[in-house]
């Protein structure tokens, strides 16, 4: 097994906001906290793009490295979680996260900013696994019951796709090569390419 | 008069000689290492008993369920 990853496809996103809500509802997030956000650009002008964003489980984590109390680690399955009991939600892991994913509640008195709250890749965390302490702090581990992350299963047109990076990387080569476009993506050569299987690039063709 | 001069000559000395001593000024990052509690394996539950094999099953069937391509064509 190698890498957990997220992959969102902006050719198929709808917007609909079912990987939100699936994400919410699975773990009983907080009213303010988002671990899963769609990201729309160009709004309203034909054309627009939509991706869902969340922690992209980095294979080199910038929060990892920023964390003054060492409160990250990753699993043997490269999910980045963290340990909430020791978070001292000091925010350096929000400046540093390039995806915005380390989300902070602030439900508390005087603008309390309280302990880091990511997506855990439906992992849980370090606490025993379907705990009642675990769903409390890091929802529900779905993982451990041998399921992928609620957002990547619920999504209607399987514009999210979540799992093994070599598993899902293929699925979406394959989707690439079957409607022939989406190779000008930049950076397909590198994350997917296989030479002998690059799509003809159309000209004029819109990524 | 000499005496003076001599501790003025070492009191100088010694003050040219700290610039010799300068440390550099990069930054050498250590990685932390994680300080909270162990985690459990995926597998190392009550559903898997352990087995990694088992759970790799499950977790490939579930990536592959995503692709329609073989879902609905067969290809």
């Amino acid at each position: 097994m190698a890498r957990m990853k997220f992959l969102a496809d902006a050719e198929r996103c709808i917007e609909c906001n079912g990987c939100v809500t699936a994400c919410k509802q699975e773990h009983e997030i907080p009213w303010g906290v988002n671990r899963r956000r769609v990201v729309t650009l160009n709004d309203g002008v034909p054309g627009e793009k939509s991706i869902s964003v969340a922690c992209m489980h980095c294979s080199d984590a910038p929060c990892m490295a920023v964390c003054p109390v060492d409160c990250f680690y990753k699993t043997s399955e490269g999910v980045v979680l963290h340990d909430k009991d020791l978070c001292i939600g000091c925010g350096y892991c929000f400046y540093a996260c390039p995806f915005g994913a380390p989300q902070f509640p602030q439900d508390g008195a005087f603008g309390l900013r309280g302990k880091m709250d990511k997506c855990t890749f439906c992992a849980g965390g370090p606490e025993a696994d379907f705990s009642a302490a675990e769903f409390k702090k890091y929802g529900r581990n779905r993982l451990a019951e041998g399921k992928l992350p609620a957002c990547a299963e619920m999504c209607s047109t399987k514009a999210l796709l979540g799992g093994d990076a070599d598993v899902i990387a293929d699925i979406y080569r394959n989707r690439v090569l079957k409607r022939g476009k989406g190779a000008e993506v930049w950076g397909w050569g590198t994350a997917y390419g296989k030479p002998e299987k690059q799509p003809p690039v159309q000209p004029g063709a819109k990524s | 008069m000499r005496k003076l001069l001599v501790i003025a000559a070492a009191v100088a000395l010694a003050g040219v000689a700290a610039g010799c001593g300068e440390k550099s000024s990069v930054t050498v990052y250590k990685q932390g290492q994680y300080q909270g509690k162990p985690d459990t394996r995926p597998w190392d539950n009550d559903q898997f008993k352990g087995d990694k094999a088992a759970w790799e099953r499950a977790v490939k069937s579930r990536s592959l369920g995503q692709n329609e391509y073989v879902r609905v064509s067969g290809g």
